[in-house]
């Protein structure tokens, strides 16, 4: 499947089942548009017709360009088939049960109370709760018993507010790196926190031991300020952002995200991302909210063409800000073209429900942290494993050629057929589409390619 | 003249025979906690 767009000034062709990028003038745009369903006499006609006052157009150079797309169609890197359906399952097939990540519910409740939280102010729907040391410490038994040969292994400590916890969360680390050596496995920690408990301890934790930390940051002080509240109503903004910095500045500027949330109350959400440099952070990302679309924070059908021209600017002046010598990340567009994911991972996704977890405070396990607290999504718990076979085997049937509706989408190998959790609160089902949110997902992977031929670009000016 | 510039990508089609280990970071433990493959690294 190939598909073909235009922005920022360039004209990109990709390939989507080879994962080949084309950056092409706009005459072998045209060509290789009409490639398929065309002669190479009707090309030539009809580039002779369109570009009559372009003398660099003749009938010899649109004959050669034919010829450079049928090398390219050869070479498997243009109009490649589609041959990988028949794997769609053998990852996770020859996976087996094998567990490698959870998200450890550390704590049921917060500090705050953002009207917008997926997971109803921390607690999940429930009562609240903290884990106790004893159940982190057989979850964690849990994954090394069920890593099979996987030597990576990966924790997050989530919430609620997992700092609320803060000492269960220091004591399951040790224990970890206490037996991690001898079980031949290699434990990467990370925590995502909204950042009022954060101290000198906890800055020095992390900085040692966490591999990544998500701080949660929405962006300019009245928006966050608007949503993001204590159980007074006082906005948390004043109270973070120095604490934010401290700990990224002990970090050395890396290894850290701050992650905010926009809603209808903010779609042009560049504004956030671009005040979270102006602040000094670099490592940003911004979601769109995920709630109840009869939630007053949800995106709007008319919010969704403002969001995609937001990602639009903001990949423009992340390339502007790059030439200028002070670049920003914004994770979703941090692609790596030679060293992504292998063609098995990019049909899999997420692994959630299989190889990924969410463990409660009291041990239940569930595909992942957005179904903590839906009763029929328990998948068993960390001392008898996983009793619902049959939802595991739902998930593990997840990928990117499951549903009907990814069949003609040209990014299905980038999103892996969508967010199960994303299309469950919007259709009811896992195996549903969120057609808002695929539409926002093929803008950014758009525009991170655009970034990437920018970047190529550049490159080739400065060799020459 | 050339008119196409074909970028250097990781061949999928190749992966096949020498991808699938599993080892590379689950998404979801990575910054956004929510629309999770595409930025992720191959670590095999």
């Amino acid at each position: 499947m190939v598909h073909q767009y235009k922005l920022n000034g360039c004209n990109i062709v990709l390939d989507s089942c080879s994962g080949s990028i084309h950056s092409v003038d706009e005459v072998a745009y045209d060509i290789i548009a009409m490639y398929k369903t065309s002669t190479a006499d009707e090309i030539v006609s009809a580039m002779l017709e369109k570009y009559a006052d372009r003398p660099d157009v003749t009938e010899e150079d649109v004959r050669q360009c034919i010829e450079d797309v049928a090398s390219l169609e050869k070479a498997d890197k243009l109009f490649t088939p589609d041959t990988f359906a028949p794997m769609a399952g053998v990852l996770k097939e020859r996976s087996g049960d094998v567990v490698k990540a959870l998200c450890l519910h550390v704590a049921h409740t917060c500090n705050l109370n953002c009207s917008y939280c997926f997971a109803s102010q921390g607690k999940y729907h429930g009562e609240r709760a903290l884990m106790s040391f004893e159940v982190g410490k057989r979850a964690l038994d849990f994954l090394i018993e069920n890593s099979g040969s996987r030597r990576n292994l990966e924790v997050d400590f989530f919430g609620g507010e997992p700092l609320m916890n803060w000492q269960v969360v220091k004591d399951l680390v040790r224990y970890a790196r206490s037996v991690e050596k001898e079980r031949g496995k290699n434990f990467r920690f990370t925590l995502t926190t909204n950042g009022m408990l954060i101290d000198d301890d906890v800055i020095d934790f992390c900085n040692r031991e966490m591999s990544n930390v998500v701080l949660s940051l929405d962006g300019r002080k009245e928006i966050h300020d608007a949503l993001r509240v204590d159980h007074a109503g006082h906005g948390s903004y004043d109270r973070i952002v120095p604490k934010f910095k401290k700990l990224v500045e002990a970090r050395g500027g890396t290894s850290y995200y701050m992650r905010g949330t926009f809603t209808h109350r903010n779609p042009d959400f560049t504004k956030d991302v671009f005040h979270m440099a102006d602040l000094g952070f670099t490592e940003l990302s911004m979601e769109p909210v995920v709630c109840a679309p009869d939630d007053p924070a949800a995106l709007a059908p008319e919010d969704i063409e403002i969001v995609k021209e937001q990602y639009e600017i903001l990949a423009k002046d992340m390339l502007r800000r790059k030439a200028e010598g002070h670049p920003i990340t914004f994770y979703h567009y941090m692609i790596d073209l030679t060293g992504g994911p292998c063609i098995y991972k990019r049909i899999s996704g997420c692994g959630s429900g299989t190889e990924y977890m969410a463990v409660t405070p009291w041990g239940d396990l569930y595909p992942c942290h957005q179904f903590v607290g839906e009763e029929s999504y328990k998948l068993g718990d960390i001392w008898h494993g996983v009793t619902n076979k049959a939802l595991r085997e739902a998930f593990r049937a997840c990928n990117a050629y499951a549903r009907k509706e990814c069949g003609d989408c040209w990014a299905r190998l980038y999103c892996s057929g969508g967010c199960a959790a994303n299309a469950y609160h919007a259709s009811g089902s896992i195996q549903g589409v969120y057609e808002p949110g695929c539409e926002l997902f093929r803008k950014r992977i758009e525009c991170a390619i655009m970034m990437k031929v920018k970047e190529d670009e550049k490159t080739e000016e400065a060799a020459e | 003249m050339t008119r196409i510039k074909t970028l250097e990508t990781r061949d999928l089609c190749a992966s096949a025979k020498n991808g699938g280990c599993g080892e590379c970071q689950t998404s979801c433990q990575s910054a956004c906690k929510t629309s999770c493959v595409a930025n992720q690294q191959c670590e095999n």
